[in-house]
């Protein structure tokens, strides 16, 4: 059971696979200005790695070592045409904002790297923990970056007015800044470093070590 | 006509350049840009492989998935729209794959310079992106030659960027927790507010 909850809950801070791993970037950044989008995405990339993890763990065994990849990008593809038909199908208008970003699933290489990394060597229950863990940890901070950039670019939570805005006589001037889309890079950098904060062993060894090659006290030599 | 070209390959180089404005293959953009001639080479390999990518999933979409694409055929009522997804990524993953041995057998020096970013490439979402955007966008095939070439070359263009600053940044005093990938993303950000500036520009 330690085990179980370990795979499930790991991914959430100890190895977030956007703050650590360096997976699933891309979408992280463009369908974030608002939050309901942003949830939708999360539903889909959730539902899609569950599900994408179970079956390749399914049918690991039986997969030839060189052509798995091939096999790994029909099994998500096809799972991510069913999400997106679904979206087309019940919620149109958010299918239109989210536009080419849920066909990108297949090539969000979260679904790809726990299929590599994880789902190929262990059996399906696992897996398809493994793979709803990593969605947990992808959805906690898209749902941070989402909420930050609507609260604090249109004083709006899931389209409810919080902050009273000055346009409706309010005291709240919003910053636009916040519903561009490098704003979200900048949100995901400071989270990566407050995370880091908290959590020490995540650092990286810098290359080139100031205090180290810096000289002990600097001689300005005079002509 | 050639206006026409011009206008679209600027475009999808600076204006809506893939990485720094749409946000396309981050995971690799991020991951291997510390070393610029490694940034250079995927660079070139995003180029050649967007460039034949997009083209050719323009024909296979115009020829076989659109709407009554199929006529030819005697079924004009037919859309296989749906099934676009599963159909780039396979050309996609295919032109990975032949270029690869093509390059091994028949110019090694291209292939040892390139060959191990081709893997990685097919499951780079700035190829797949800049497919579903030729399909958003309804380009003719020669808009979508343009199209590939100029989204190839921003993503050249925006990694070597990258790389250039990541080189120097590795000397600067940077604090503890945001040291790597912290900063990094931080750029970006910065690099991405600038680009925004050719937001401006129209054509």
């Amino acid at each position: 059971m330690s085990k179980a909850s370990d795979v499930l809950f790991a991914p959430l801070f100890k190895d977030n696979p956007i703050a650590l791993q360096v997976l699933g970037i891309c979408s992280a950044l463009a369908v974030t200005s608002k939050l309901y989008p942003t949830l939708i995405m999360c539903v889909a990339l959730t539902a899609t790695i569950t599900l994408s993890s179970f079956f390749i763990s399914l049918i690991r065994n039986f997969i030839p070592n060189n052509i798995r990849i091939i096999v790994q990008m029909t099994i998500i593809s096809s799972l991510v045409i069913i999400v997106d038909q679904l979206l087309k199908a019940y919620d149109y208008e958010t299918s239109k904002t989210l536009s080419v970003f849920v066909g990108l699933i297949i090539t969000n290489c979260i679904v790809m790297g726990r299929a590599e990394a994880y789902a190929m060597q262990n059996g399906p229950a696992m897996s398809a923990l493994d793979g709803f863990g990593n969605g947990l940890g992808y959805s906690l901070i898209l749902i941070i970056v989402g909420s930050i950039r609507e609260l604090i670019g249109s004083g709006q939570l899931l389209g409810y007015q919080i902050l009273h805005m000055t346009t409706d006589g309010g005291w709240y001037v919003p910053n636009n800044f916040f519903l561009l889309p490098p704003a979200s890079f900048l949100i995901i950098g400071l989270f990566i470093w407050a995370l880091r904060v908290w959590k020490k062993e995540q650092i990286e060894v810098p290359e080139f070590s100031m205090k180290q090659n810096a000289p002990k006290e600097i001689k300005v030599e005079h002509a | 006509m050639l206006e026409q070209y011009l206008s679209i390959l600027v475009n999808s180089i600076f204006i809506e350049n893939i990485a720094l404005s749409v946000f396309l293959g981050m995971c690799t953009f991020i991951a291997i840009s510390k070393k610029i001639e490694a940034a250079i080479g995927l660079g070139i390999a995003v180029i050649v492989v967007i460039g034949i990518t997009v083209p050719l999933n323009n024909l296979i979409y115009t020829y076989v998935l659109k709407e009554g694409a199929l006529s030819w055929l005697g079924y004009p009522e037919v859309s296989l729209e749906f099934v676009g997804l599963i159909s780039y990524i396979g050309i996609i993953a295919a032109v990975v794959q032949i270029l690869e041995m093509f390059l091994d057998k028949y110019v090694p020096v291209l292939y040892n310079a390139l060959g191990v970013f081709l893997p990685l490439i097919t499951v780079n979402c700035a190829i797949l992106g800049a497919s579903l955007f030729m399909v958003e966008k309804s380009l003719a095939f020669g808009e979508s030659v343009v199209y590939g070439l100029g989204a190839g070359i921003g993503w050249a263009l925006a990694i070597a960027m990258l790389a250039g600053i990541r080189e120097k940044l590795k000397y600067s005093d940077i604090p503890e927790g945001l040291q790597g990938l912290g900063i990094t993303f931080i750029t970006v950000g910065l690099m991405s507010f600038g680009f925004m500036s050719f937001g401006g520009i129209s054509l």
